[in-house]
């Protein structure tokens, strides 16, 4: 696309996933235990997206990607150090709570103003990344109402491919039942597209990306403005953990068919 | 543990492991970002491939292998390579770099030391020219060394350092080199041709090296001394990598006994020469170079036994917890279930103890570690001063750092007193005196440096096996989570390479006698005393009579002599300064882990991250302190009473031995002056006028001369009140803490 997309791709951090979740209720609504002093990632939906958007960015000359996250600003600066050397991306930092306990309403409005606040922003370029889900709430509901905030119809969600065509149209595979894919083209930008895994390998470390990000992402976290987004008014009736079943046996050679057979016969008990 | 436990619930403890803020604080490197972000790309190297290999059993061979070799490509691309280069040359990150390179080096080793060590020696054999190279040899080599840039079509190039030579030559003594230079050609007017022949033992990374910095000596009298040659792998003559060291350590790097026979430009000594009289001479000796370049690298050494053992906590927490998981009677509320072997006492003291060695090895490691980043730039401008003010030559720059010597005690005086009682304009005149600061640093430089490299590794690898007795049978299989037997193996060839402990005691028995050393060793002492007043509860006021204490003896045997008359305090007396040598290592290890748990104080409560669990880290870090105090309260007053009077003769039940004993004829004498005398020395050590003595133990010893020697160890004795309490408090905390579900990288 002749000058380029502009990729903004929206995501929030998850606890990191080894560690021990235990649901708790805490001054201003339910929590997770020590969930502050616990390491976080950046959530693996939008860890995909920024990925893709990056690969984008990259065929296509002039193209910009921009991160922007709602967080708890000093824990975001922790998780950038882990993605900062992956691609090149300009850190836009929101303030505020990241848990997947906070309003997705809420959550959308801030991300949609941050985006609408980006300087020289320019919608007829611009392409809005996300996870179709998140690993702390798994609703998919927030990329949907971003879209809508920003007045963007064409939306995608389930993700797997995006091929970009020289006139600026693309063609995009979303997630279908069946192990299947949906294939549509769009005409062009604007568009939001909600990822799945897409089907890039992670980036390998360059440190001198990461030295260029990390000029932009100091002055971004101190800049951070504080989001009004959270649980407020919301109440919860009861929160729990899913349950995790292991059943796991370890038999060599077994057919593919075998397998599914099996794991049928386990689903329905 | 139950009473314990209800201390324990009165103050907050330990929430979570420490994770990275909390470390970013205690290491002090909260405010750089670029270092933060190394550490994060090394880690994910570390857990993910280099782990990977481990777990896949690389190490089974200490055959160089292909997969191993993807290591290489791995550190490339994560920067690792890289970091050691300075911008100009290729590098991403300004500056010194001794943190940078420990933070590299512990990372790595949290999985595998041997992939630290593949890292670091590619630095080892580029630190020479780093270091002393000429500005020529630096552009020649470092930017080749950078890995290719996507598009770039060449070969990186990679660096080993030869030093250790074949028995019966190099190891410790490194004075000895068989390695030698003989001039090949030297036609009028044009650079002299050197023939190099050097055999090396054990020398890392030569499987892949393109380039050896070699220590050789002269064999011909038109070349002065000994030196450290560049050679290339495409030099004439024989480059013959040799046979691979059949090393049980270390797997994932590469080791061989390479042998050298090339013939190199002169231009490849390092560091240049000159020629004189038709001589050619090196302007640095192979022992200047060797001494810049080690003085960096133990410290990097040191961090990485530090790394195993923090890294040995959580795979130790989670296998005492879940030990009775899983059996039939099992009930998910019992304490069995929950606790697990953490129900008994000697199991939780125990990784309280390795986990507080690790805590103070890398308070100590990082604390030299920075320390050498402020040496770096001063030791610059250092050389500097000299230049401009052309003092040249060995003799001329002694004398003047002689008298430099004098102003920088005086600076450090100074610097102890508050700002309103010292002289304001000498004060600053001295700061501002670039000789003295260059001074000042390197007297505690010369002393941090192998005080970290002996006794992270030398009681590091002591504490890395009681870390895997801590895992019962399992410790010793190749299942064992956190690789602990590999971790505990590796840390002895960490006390042994660059320098064995042996090495580290003597430079140690040398540097910490510098005044100027001694001088701010006094005041660390005070400033101990003065964190135990503010913060009774870390124990500082025993580590402050412990360093008392070590002060007393090392004056007094500088000055005493053994019961035949001879000297205690020389070279040769390795019985006496050895441990003394040890002894102060325990010392700045405490003292470091002490300043970084103030620090977390400090700083800690301004980060939003830790704002809920603050107050349990400071308390648990307060407990660990005085627990480590504890311990090296007890080590120092050994050796010190050890050395003190042991090297006094023990009486014997005869007159002339006996000064100390009473002799009948004085009792009665006495008698008549103080009535009663003879009946109170009754059991005491009486010499009767036929010989004969008490029947009892034995003549008891003279302490005269001691006393002081004896209030202070029995004030320091004292002073460890409370430290078994606080132990019982930070095992207490072990059965709380919350651990992940799974370690971070694969078994
Ligand atoms: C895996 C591995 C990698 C290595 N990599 C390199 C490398 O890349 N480059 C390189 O140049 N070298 C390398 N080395 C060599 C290493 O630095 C030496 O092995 C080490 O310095 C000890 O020397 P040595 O083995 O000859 O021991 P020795 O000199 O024989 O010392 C053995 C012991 O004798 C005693 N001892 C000896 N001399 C004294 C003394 N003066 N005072 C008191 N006690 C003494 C001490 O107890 C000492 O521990 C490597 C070694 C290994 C095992």
């Amino acid at each position: 696309m002749t000058g380029g997309f502009q990729i903004v791709v929206c995501g929030g951090i998850v606890p990191n996933p080894l560690q021990t979740l235990e649901p708790i209720t805490g001054p201003s609504g339910p929590a997770l235990k020590n969930e502050a002093m616990l390491p976080a990632v950046l959530d693996p939906w939008a860890w995909h997206a920024l990925f893709e958007a990056a690969n984008l960015a990259k065929q296509n000359p002039g193209s910009k990607v921009w991160l922007v996250a709602l967080a708890p600003k000093a824990k975001l600066q922790q998780v950038v150090m882990t993605i900062a050397q992956k691609v090149p991306f300009e850190l836009i930092a929101i303030d505020g709570p990241a848990s997947g306990f906070a309003e997705s309403a809420d959550v959308a409005e801030e991300l949609a103003a941050a985006i609408e606040a980006i300087p020289g922003l320019d919608k007829s370029k611009l392409l809005v990344f996300g996870g179709w889900e998140s690993a702390s709430r798994g609703a998919g509901t927030t990329m949907q109402m971003v879209g809508e905030k920003l007045g963007i119809v064409d939306q995608f969600q389930g993700v797997d491919e995006l091929k970009a065509a020289p006139d600026g149209s693309f063609e995009v595979l979303e997630r279908i039942e069946g192990g299947r894919h949906q294939v549509s083209t769009c005409a062009g930008a604007p568009a939001l597209l909600g990822w799945a895994t897409g089907n890039l390998p992670e980036p390998p470390n360059n440190p001198q990306v990461g030295m260029a990000n990390m000029r932009g992402v100091m002055p971004a976290l101190q800049k951070a403005k504080p989001a009004k987004a959270g649980a407020n008014g919301a109440t919860y009736a009861s929160v729990a953990l899913p349950q995790q079943r292991r059943a796991t046996r370890i038999v060599k050679d077994t057919p593919v068919e075998e397998i599914a057979r099996e794991i049928a016969a386990w689903i329905k008990g | 543990m139950e009473k314990t436990a209800e201390r324990t619930a009165e103050k907050p403890t330990l929430r979570t492991l420490p994770g990275d803020d909390v470390r970013q604080i205690m290491w002090r490197f909260a405010d750089r970002f670029d270092l933060q972000m190394v550490a994060q790309s090394v880690r994910a190297v570390a857990r993910g491939p280099v782990a990977q290999l481990v777990a896949n059993g690389a190490r089974n061979t200490h055959e160089w292998t292909p997969e191993k070799n993807t290591l290489l490509e791995a550190f490339d691309q994560a920067g690792i390579t890289a970091a050691f280069m300075e911008p100009e040359e290729g590098g991403y990150i300004a500056g010194p770099k001794n943190l940078l390179l420990a933070l590299i080096a512990f990372e790595l080793a949290w999985v595998d030391a041997g992939a630290a060590t593949s890292s670091l020696a590619g630095n080892l054999g580029l630190s020479p020219i780093h270091e002393c190279g000429t500005p020529e040899q630096k552009a020649t080599y470092m930017p080749r060394c950078i890995p290719a840039q996507p598009g770039e079509d060449r070969k990186t190039m990679r660096a080993a350092f030869a030093l250790t030579e074949p028995i019966p030559f190099v190891g410790v003594d490194t004075g000895v080199l068989a390695g030698k230079v003989r001039v090949s050609e030297w036609k009028e007017g044009e650079e002299p041709i050197l023939h190099v022949e050097k055999r090396g033992r054990f020398i890392t990374g030569m499987d892949f090296a393109s380039i050896v910095t070699a220590a050789v000596d002269s064999d011909d009298e038109r070349i002065k001394g000994s030196c450290l040659v560049i050679l290339e792998e495409d030099d004439e003559g024989t480059w013959d990598r040799g046979a691979a060291t059949m090393k049980m350590v270390h797997q994932l790097s590469s080791t061989r006994d390479p042998v050298f026979n090339l013939k190199v430009p002169a231009s490849r000594i390092v560091g240049g020469y000159t020629v004189k009289d038709g001589k050619i001479i090196p302007n640095l000796s192979h022992s200047e170079v060797i001494e810049s370049v080690f003085r960096r690298t133990r410290v990097t050494v040191g961090l990485m036994t530090a790394a195993k053992l923090l890294s040995a906590v959580e795979p130790v927490i989670r296998y005492q917890r879940q030990r009775f998981r899983g059996g039939a009677a099992d009930n998910p509320e019992s304490p069995r279930y929950q606790l697990g072997i953490q129900m008994k006492e000697d199991a939780l003291h125990r990784l309280v103890d390795v986990w507080v060695a690790g805590e103070a090895a890398a308070s100590l490691g990082f604390a030299a570690a920075r320390l050498f980043d402020e040496f770096d730039p001063m030791e610059k401008l250092k050389d500097q001063v000299l230049r401009e003010r052309g003092i040249e030559g060995r003799r001329a720059i002694l004398k003047t750092m002689k008298k430099a010597e004098k102003l920088a005690v005086e600076y450090v005086q100074l610097a102890a007193k508050p700002e309103s009682e010292r002289d304001a304009a000498r004060y600053e005149e001295l700061k501002a005196d670039v000789l003295v600061q260059y001074l000042v640093l390197e007297s505690a430089a010369n002393v941090y440096c192998p005080a970290c490299k002996l006794w992270n590794t030398g009681h590091g690898a002591d504490m890395m096996r009681q870390a895997v007795s801590l895992m019962g049978g399992y410790g010793i299989t190749e299942d064992c989570p956190g690789f602990l037997f590999h971790k505990w193996m590796d840390a002895q060839l960490e006390a042994t390479y660059e320098g064995p402990e042996a090495v580290q005691r003597r430079q140690l028995s040398v540097t910490m006698l510098s005044p100027l050393f001694l001088e701010q060793f006094r005041i660390w002492t005070r400033e101990m005393r003065a964190i135990s007043n503010l913060r009774p509860l870390t124990g500082a006021c025993a580590l402050a009579t412990a360093m008392e204490l070590w002060m007393w003896s090392v004056q007094h045997l500088q000055e005493a002599k053994d019961a035949d008359g001879n000297k205690l305090y020389n070279s040769a007396r390795h019985g006496v300064t050895f441990p003394l040598a040890d002894a102060l290592s325990w010392l700045l290890a405490s003292r470091s882990l002490v300043l970084d748990a103030l620090e977390l104080e400090a700083r800690g409560p301004e980060n939003p991250n830790l704002a809920e669990g603050i107050e349990g880290l400071v308390n648990f870090y307060r407990d660990m302190c005085h627990t480590h105090i504890g311990e090296t309260v007890g080590v120092v007053g050994k050796i010190c009473t050890e050395l003190v009077v042991g090297y006094n003769r023990h009486p014997e039940w005869k007159r002339e031995d006996c000064t100390t004993c009473y002799c009948q004829q004085e009792v009665d004498n006495l008698e008549s002056i103080i009535p009663g005398l003879a009946a109170s020395v009754v059991g005491a050590d009486v010499i009767g006028d036929d010989d004969s003595h008490p029947v009892k133990a034995g003549p008891c010893a003279s302490f005269r001369g001691m006393e002081r020697f004896a209030r202070i160890r029995q004030r320091m004795d004292g002073c460890l009140t409370g430290c078994r309490i606080a132990k019982d408090r930070a095992a207490q905390a072990l059965t709380e803490v919350m651990i992940p579900e799974a370690l971070d990288y694969p078994q």
